[in-house]
C-alpha cells in the first residue's frame, strides 16, 4: 500500500493569472473565446480528443479560468491537427483551431511546454524557411528526431530510404528561386510590429 | 382643418421645471445653474428644480403654478418624452392647462446618460432648454380626436393561444371572428400526446375548448381559411378574409368519414401533415378524429377529379347526405372589426440543415414532435413506439438544443424544449423500458412543477450526460456498435470522450417563427423582432401589443413559449383587445399632417410617399387630402411638399424653426 | 484562362507524382498553366504556431507575387496541396477581416517592395476541373475508362474546413463525380473529410496513425481496392505507413492510394512515368489496370 502523498487541489485566486484569458482573446480569431457556454461539442468531434489530456473545452476553461501553465503544459495544444472540426462545430462561432494556435504560440515563446517533439519541429521549420524559402521537409524531420528521439530515426529509415528511391526526398537543398534575403527582411518587418491589445 | 393661429408672444408665460431624477441628472449636471439660466430665458416667469417632477408632489408643483401665477406653457427639462410625456400632459389638463403646451427637454437620456464631463453637460442641457422654451411659445392648443371602435374582435389562429382568447371574449358578450389556416383548429397542441410537467393527456385538456368554440354563440369559426388584405386603422380594421373551398357542403356534413373509406386511393398517398410526415393519408380526409369542425375536406394537390377530372368519384356516391360539391369556389368575407389579435404559433427547425446529426438519412432519427404522434394512441402507430423498421427501441437518444442557442441558425433558446425533452425521455422510458440517454447542455426547468418533473424523471433512471454531441453515426467502432447510431459526445461533467450507440435518436428541434411571418407581418403592419417572431411593443411591461394600435399577439408567435404562458398571454391579449372595445372609442394623437388646400397645387408627390396610404386626391378640387385618422405624423409629406402646402400639427415650421433658433443662439 | 501554380515546398518532394500528374493532365487537357516564379514557403500549418504575423506574412508574399503577375482581379493562382490552399485563402481572409492583420501584412510586404490588392482567386485543382473545365470537357478526353475499378474519394480536411467555396462541407462530391466521369466506380463510405492525421503520422505515430488506418480500414470496407486523395500529406500519411499499421492493427490487404489526377492520367490514356506511378509505394498502376482489365 505505502503512502501516497496527498495533494490539496483547491485553487486560490492569487495562483491563477487572470489576465491569461484576456491575452488570448486579444489575437485575431481568438476573439470570441468568451461567448463559450462550454457545451463540450468541439471536444466530441475532434479526431485527437482521445489522446489528449485535456479536452479543448476543458482548454477554454482552464483559458478563461488562469490555469495557464495547465494549459501551456498540456499536450492537447500540440496534438491539434488543425482539422477545423471544432470551429464548423461550434454553435458560438469561436474559431477553436485559432485558439489552439495562439497557446501554441504562447508555449513556445514562453518556453513553458509538453515535453513533445512538435514544438521542436517548429523550430527547425522557421529555420529551413528563413534560411531558403522552402520547408526542406527530409531535412526538418531529421533534424527534429536527432535532438528529440534519435531512435525514431531508425524506424522511419526504411520509409526514407523506400522514398529516396522512388525520387521523392532530396537530402539536397530546396531553395526559392529569387533572392532569399527577401525571406529574412520579410520575417523581420513582420515580427517586429506588436500585437497591441484588442479589446477585453 | 382650420389654419391654426400662432400665438402672441405677450401672452406667454412660460414656467420651467428642471428635474433632478435623483442623481441620475443631479449627478451629472448643475442643476441650480440651468434653473438660473432658464429664468434668463425670454418668455419665461417661473424657473424651478425638483429633485422627481414625474412624482405626485412634482406634478402638484406644476398645477400650482398654472393655477395660482398664471403659467400657461410649460416645460419640463428631464427625461424621455417615451417615458413622462404622457404624465406632464396629464398634470396641464387636471390644472386645466390645453395638455399640447407641453414641451419636454430630454437632459438625461441626451445629456447626463451620455457624458461624464459636468461642465459639458450643463452647457448642451442648457441649449436644449434654450430650445424648448422658444418652442413652447409657439405651442398651439391641440385637442386628441376620438373615432369610435368596431365592437367585434377577430382572432388569427386557431391554436390554444387563439382558442383561450376567443372563449375569453366571447364570453365577455363581444362577438368573435376565430380565423384558422388549417382545416381545423387545435394547433400544435392537438399533436402532442402529453402535456407536461403533469402529464395530462394534450386532447383530453384540449377538446372540450374546442368544442366550446364550435357551440359558443358568439364565436364565429372559420376555418381553412387566410386573412388576404387589412386595411383601416386601429378601431376601425377592414379584413378580407379568403374561405378556401372544402368541396364538401359544411351545412350537410356530419363527420361520418363513409366518403373517406370510399375514396378510390385504398392507401393514402399524400404525406399526413398531422402525422409530421409519419404516415399518409387520402386526398379527401379529416385531420385527426376531433377536429373541429367535424368535416371532412378534399385536398386539390391530390384528389384525381380536382386535378384531372376523371374519377369515378366513389365518393359521391358512398355520402347519403349528397354533400360532396366538386364546384366549391372560394369565398370572400369582408368584415370590420376594432381590434385583432395574433395567434399564429410556430413551426419547428428542420433538422435536414444539421446534417451531422443524420436526420433524413438514417431512419430511426426522428424530432420530438414526431415521437409525440408515436406515443400517441390515435398516431400512425396507435400508440406502440415501433421504429421506422419496424424494431422497437431499447435504447435511445434524446438530443437537446437541437437548432437553438446556435448562432449558426437560432441564437434564441427556444424555452420549451428541455422540459419536451424531459418528457419524451419520460415516455419512451414508459412504454419500452428502454435505456435513455437526455445529452444537454444547460438544464432549463423554471416553472411551477418543472424542476420537480426534473426530479421524477432522473428517478426514473433516465441517464443525463451534460454534453452536445458532434454527431450521430453509424459508423461503428466496437462489436457493441454495429447497426447502431452511435453519438458521440463529451461528457463534460467527467471531463471524457464517450460514445454511446443507441437504436433511436431523438432530436428536441427548436422553435422558430413560421414560414410565412414575413409575408403575415406586412398584412397587418407590424414589425418582426431579430429572431423572426412578431415584436412586442415593450419586452417588459408590453408583452402583448405591438406598435400597431389595435393589434396584439398572443403565444409562441411572439417568442417561444410553453402552453402555461401562452394561455396566459392569450387571457392578457383578450383583455387589452377588450379594453379597447368596451372603451368605444381610440384617440389619436394630434400630431398628424393637413394639407392647406389653398396653397397645394395638386402636384401629387405626398400621396405615394405616404407609408400609411393616407393621402388621397380630391379629384373634384384636385388637391391632396389627409385622412387624419390614417396619418401617424410621421412628416414624410410635409418634408417632400414643394409648395408647404402640407403642414404638421406638433411640428409646425415655425415651432421647428424657434426651437433651432434656440438652441443655436445659445451654442 | 491563365493558372498561376503554387507547388508548395511538398510538391517538389514527397508529393513528386501529384505535380508531375496534375501538370500533365493539365497540359493534355490544354489548360495555360505557369509555376509562380519566386515562389516561397506558405508557412503551412507549422509556421501559424510560431509567429502569426510573420505566418500570414509569408503566406501573402505569394499572393502578392501572384497579383503582380496579373492586373486588377485577373489572378488565378491555382494550390494542389491543400494545406498551402487552406493558409493562402486563410492569409486573404483575415487580412480582409482584421484590419490589425491586413497593417501588418501591408507593412511587411512593403519592406520588400511588394503591394496585396486582395484580388487573387485562390484555387484548388478539384475547383479547376470540375468547375472550370468541366467534367464533359474531361470526358472527351478519356479514352481508357477505369470501369471496374472501385474507388474511394479522400478529400481530406482543409479544402472543405473552415470555407467550403467549391463543394459541401459535410459531403463533398467534386471528386466523386469527376471520378464517375472517368467511369470508375466510386463507392460511399463515412470519412471523406476525417483528418487523416496530418504532421502527427511522423511526430506523435500512435496518434496519427490510428486515424490514417481508420480511413484505410473503412475504404477497404466499402469495397474499395483504391483511395483517391488530393493533398500530399494525406497522401503520404495513407500510403507510407501501411507497414505499420498493418502491423499495429492487424489490418491486412490495404487499399493503394494515388492521387485523383494520377487516375485522371491513366484515364486519358497518358504514359505512367508521365504521371509518377512509378514513383508510389503502393501499387496503384497495377491495381488500376488489374480492374479496368488493361493489363499493359
Amino acid at each position: 500500500m505505502g503512502n501516497m502523498p496527498l495533494e490539496p487541489r483547491i485553487k486560490y485566486q492569487e495562483e491563477l493569472d487572470l489576465g491569461f484569458g484576456r491575452s488570448v482573446v486579444a489575437h485575431p480569431g481568438a476573439e470570441d473565446l468568451y461567448r463559450c457556454i462550454q457545451c463540450g461539442t468541439c471536444s466530441s468531434t475532434c479526431p485527437l480528443v482521445t489522446y489528449m489530456e485535456h479536452t479543448p473545452r476543458r482548454i477554454i476553461a482552464m483559458t478563461r479560468a488562469g490555469l495557464k501553465n495547465d494549459v501551456l503544459k498540456s499536450n492537447t495544444i500540440w496534438l491539434c491537427s488543425s482539422c477545423y472540426s471544432c470551429t464548423v462545430a461550434c454553435p458560438k462561432q469561436i474559431k477553436i483551431t485559432d485558439v489552439m494556435y495562439t497557446l501554441k504560440r504562447e508555449a513556445i515563446r514562453s518556453g513553458v511546454h509538453a515535453d513533445m517533439p512538435i514544438p521542436v519541429l517548429a523550430g527547425e521549420f522557421i529555420k529551413s524557411v528563413a534560411r531558403t524559402g522552402r520547408s526542406n521537409e527530409m531535412r526538418i524531420i531529421t533534424a527534429t528526431w536527432l535532438k528529440t528521439k534519435p531512435f525514431e530515426l531508425f524506424k522511419q529509415a526504411w520509409m526514407g530510404l523506400r522514398l529516396w528511391l522512388k525520387g521523392r526526398l532530396s537530402f539536397g537543398l530546396h531553395r526559392m528561386s529569387g533572392d532569399r534575403r527577401q525571406i529574412r527582411k520579410l520575417l523581420v518587418a513582420a515580427g517586429e510590429q506588436n500585437l497591441g491589445p484588442r479589446g477585453g | 382643418m382650420n389654419i391654426p393661429l400662432s400665438t402672441k408672444k405677450d401672452e406667454v408665460r412660460i414656467g420651467v421645471y428642471v428635474c433632478h431624477c435623483g442623481m441620475n441628472i443631479a449627478g451629472k449636471v448643475h442643476i441650480d445653474a440651468l434653473r438660473d439660466f432658464a429664468k434668463t430665458l425670454p418668455g419665461v416667469t417661473i424657473s424651478r428644480d425638483f429633485k422627481f417632477m414625474c412624482s405626485d408632489s412634482g406634478q402638484e408643483l406644476l398645477a400650482d403654478d398654472i393655477k395660482k401665477h398664471g403659467v400657461n406653457r410649460v416645460v419640463v427639462a428631464s427625461c424621455s418624452p417615451l417615458l413622462h410625456e404622457g404624465t406632464f400632459r396629464g398634470a396641464l389638463v387636471k390644472a386645466g392647462l390645453n395638455p399640447f403646451f407641453y414641451q419636454m427637454a430630454n437632459i438625461r437620456e441626451h445629456v447626463a446618460w451620455v457624458t461624464n464631463d459636468r461642465d459639458l453637460a450643463t452647457e448642451k442641457a442648457k441649449a436644449l432648454i434654450a430650445g424648448a422654451v422658444r418652442r413652447a411659445a409657439r405651442a398651439l392648443a391641440l385637442e386628441k380626436k376620438r373615432v369610435n371602435v368596431q365592437k367585434d374582435i377577430l382572432i388569427v389562429g386557431g391554436g390554444i393561444a387563439g382558442i383561450h382568447a376567443a372563449l375569453n371574449l366571447a364570453e365577455s358578450g363581444k362577438h368573435v371572428y376565430l380565423v384558422e389556416r388549417e382545416p381545423t383548429i387545435g394547433g400544435h397542441m392537438a399533436q402532442f400526446d402529453k402535456t407536461f410537467p403533469t402529464l395530462d393527456c394534450a386532447a383530453c385538456i384540449l377538446t372540450p375548448k374546442m368544442s366550446a368554440v364550435k357551440n359558443h354563440p358568439n364565436i364565429t369559426l372559420w376555418t381553412y381559411s387566410e386573412v388576404e388584405e387589412v386595411s383601416g386603422f386601429s378601431g376601425n380594421f377592414k379584413v378580407r378574409v379568403r374561405r378556401n373551398p372544402r368541396y364538401i357542403k359544411e351545412e350537410l356534413c356530419v363527420g361520418c368519414n363513409e366518403c373517406i373509406d370510399a375514396c378510390v386511393f385504398k392507401k393514402g398517398k399524400t404525406l399526413d401533415e398531422f402525422n409530421v410526415g409519419l404516415s399518409q393519408r387520402k386526398p379527401i380526409y379529416s385531420p385527426f378524429p376531433q377536429a373541429t369542425p367535424a368535416l371532412v375536406v378534399i385536398d386539390p394537390n391530390s384528389c384525381l377529379e380536382l386535378m384531372k377530372g376523371k374519377c369515378k368519384k366513389s365518393c359521391v356516391d358512398a355520402c347519403e347526405r349528397a354533400a360532396i360539391d366538386f364546384e366549391q369556389q372560394a369565398r370572400i368575407e369582408n368584415i370590420d372589426v376594432g381590434a385583432i389579435i395574433l395567434s399564429t404559433g410556430f413551426k419547428t427547425f428542420d433538422p435536414t440543415r444539421i446534417p451531422e446529426y443524420g436526420y433524413g438519412k438514417y431512419n430511426n432519427v426522428y424530432t420530438t414532435l414526431e415521437v409525440e404522434r408515436l406515443v400517441n394512441a390515435s398516431g400512425p402507430t396507435q400508440g406502440e413506439l415501433v421504429l421506422r423498421d419496424g424494431s422497437r427501441p431499447k435504447s435511445a437518444a434524446v438530443i437537446h438544443c437541437v437548432g437553438s442557442r446556435d448562432r449558426r441558425y437560432n441564437p434564441h433558446c427556444s424555452s420549451v424544449c428541455c422540459m419536451a425533452s424531459l418528457k419524451i425521455a419520460h415516455l419512451i422510458k414508459e412504454r419500452t423500458g428502454a435505456d435513455v440517454f437526455n445529452f444537454y447542455i444547460d438544464m432549463r426547468t423554471p416553472l411551477k412543477g418543472y424542476e420537480e418533473f426534473y426530479d421524477q424523471v432522473l428517478s426514473e433512471g433516465v441517464q443525463f450526460i451534460r454534453g452536445r454531441p458532434a454527431e450521430v453515426t453509424d459508423w461503428a467502432l466496437t462489436p457493441s456498435e454495429e447497426g447502431k447510431l452511435v453519438v458521440r459526445v463529451e461528457d463534460t461533467l467527467l471531463g471524457t470522450p464517450r460514445r454511446i450507440p443507441v437504436d433511436m435518436v431523438v432530436l428536441a428541434v427548436g422553435l422558430e417563427a413560421q414560414a410565412d411571418a414575413e409575408a403575415v407581418q406586412r398584412v397587418f403592419n407590424i414589425s418582426c423582432s431579430r429572431d423572426g417572431f412578431f415584436l412586442e411593443r415593450h419586452p417588459k411591461l408590453g408583452p402583448v401589443s405591438t406598435f400597431s394600435d389595435g393589434i396584439f399577439l398572443a403565444g409562441a408567435c411572439q417568442g417561444p413559449k410553453d402552453i402555461p404562458a401562452t394561455v396566459a398571454q392569450a387571457g392578457a391579449a383578450a383583455a387589452e383587445a377588450l379594453c379597447m372595445v368596451d372603451k368605444g372609442y381610440v384617440e389619436i394623437e394630434p400630431n398628424t399632417a393637413w394639407i392647406n388646400a389653398d396653397e397645394c397645387s395638386g402636384c401629387k408627390t405626398c400621396i405615394p410617399l405616404c407609408p400609411f396610404r393616407a393621402i388621397s386626391r380630391d379629384e373634384q378640387r384636385k388637391v391632396a387630402v389627409i385622412n387624419e385618422a390614417l396619418c401617424k405624423g410621421c412628416g414624410t409629406c410635409v418634408g417632400a411638399c414643394p409648395s408647404g402646402a402640407a403642414q404638421q400639427n406638433l411640428f409646425t415650421n415655425e415651432q421647428i424653426y424657434e426651437e433651432i433658433e434656440g438652441v443655436l443662439s445659445y451654442v | 484562362m491563365h493558372y498561376l501554380y503554387y507547388p508548395g515546398c511538398s510538391l517538389k518532394a514527397t508529393g513528386r507524382p501529384y505535380e508531375e500528374s496534375l501538370l500533365a493532365v493539365m497540359r493534355e487537357l490544354g489548360v495555360d498553366v505557369e509555376e509562380l516564379a519566386d515562389w516561397s514557403c506558405c508557412g503551412a500549418t507549422t509556421y501559424m504556431g510560431v509567429d502569426e504575423n510573420q505566418a500570414f506574412a509569408l503566406a501573402a508574399r505569394n499572393l502578392a507575387l501572384a497579383e503582380r503577375n496579373c492586373s486588377d482581379g485577373c489572378a488565378n493562382l491555382m494550390a494542389p496541396c491543400n494545406a498551402c490552399y487552406l493558409v493562402l485563402n486563410k492569409a486573404k481572409h483575415y487580412v480582409a477581416e482584421y484590419p490589425e492583420v491586413r497593417e501588418r501584412v501591408t507593412g511587411a510586404l512593403k519592406s520588400i517592395d511588394l503591394n496585396y490588392r486582395g484580388d487573387v482567386a485562390v484555387r484548388h485543382p478539384l475547383d479547376i476541373i470540375t468547375n472550370d473545365i468541366g467534367l464533359e470537357a474531361v470526358g472527351k478526353h478519356v479514352k481508357r475508362p477505369l470501369t471496374g475499378l472501385k474507388v474511394a474519394c479522400y478529400y481530406g480536411c482543409q479544402i472543405v474546413r473552415p470555407y467550403s467555396t467549391f463543394d459541401n462541407q459535410y459531403n463533398p462530391t467534386s471528386m466523386d463525380e469527376l471520378l464517375r466521369a472517368l467511369g470508375a466506380e466510386v463507392v460511399e463510405w463515412p470519412l471523406k473529410t476525417r483528418c487523416c492525421g496530418g504532421a502527427l503520422t511522423g511526430t506523435v505515430p500512435n496518434t496519427g496513425q490510428r486515424l490514417s488506418y481508420f480511413l484505410l480500414k473503412e475504404a477497404r470496407r466499402a469495397g474499395a481496392s483504391l483511395v483517391a486523395t488530393c493533398c500530399p500529406l494525406c497522401q503520404h500519411n495513407l500510403e507510407c505507413y501501411q507497414d505499420e499499421i498493418e502491423h499495429d492493427f492487424a489490418e491486412h490487404g490495404q487499399p493503394a492510394v494515388a492521387y485523383f489526377t494520377q487516375l485522371m492520367g491513366l484515364a486519358m490514356g497518358l504514359r505512367p512515368a508521365e504521371l509518377g506511378l512509378q514513383r508510389m509505394l503502393t501499387p496503384v498502376q497495377r491495381v488500376a489496370l488489374q480492374a479496368t482489365g488493361s493489363e499493359s
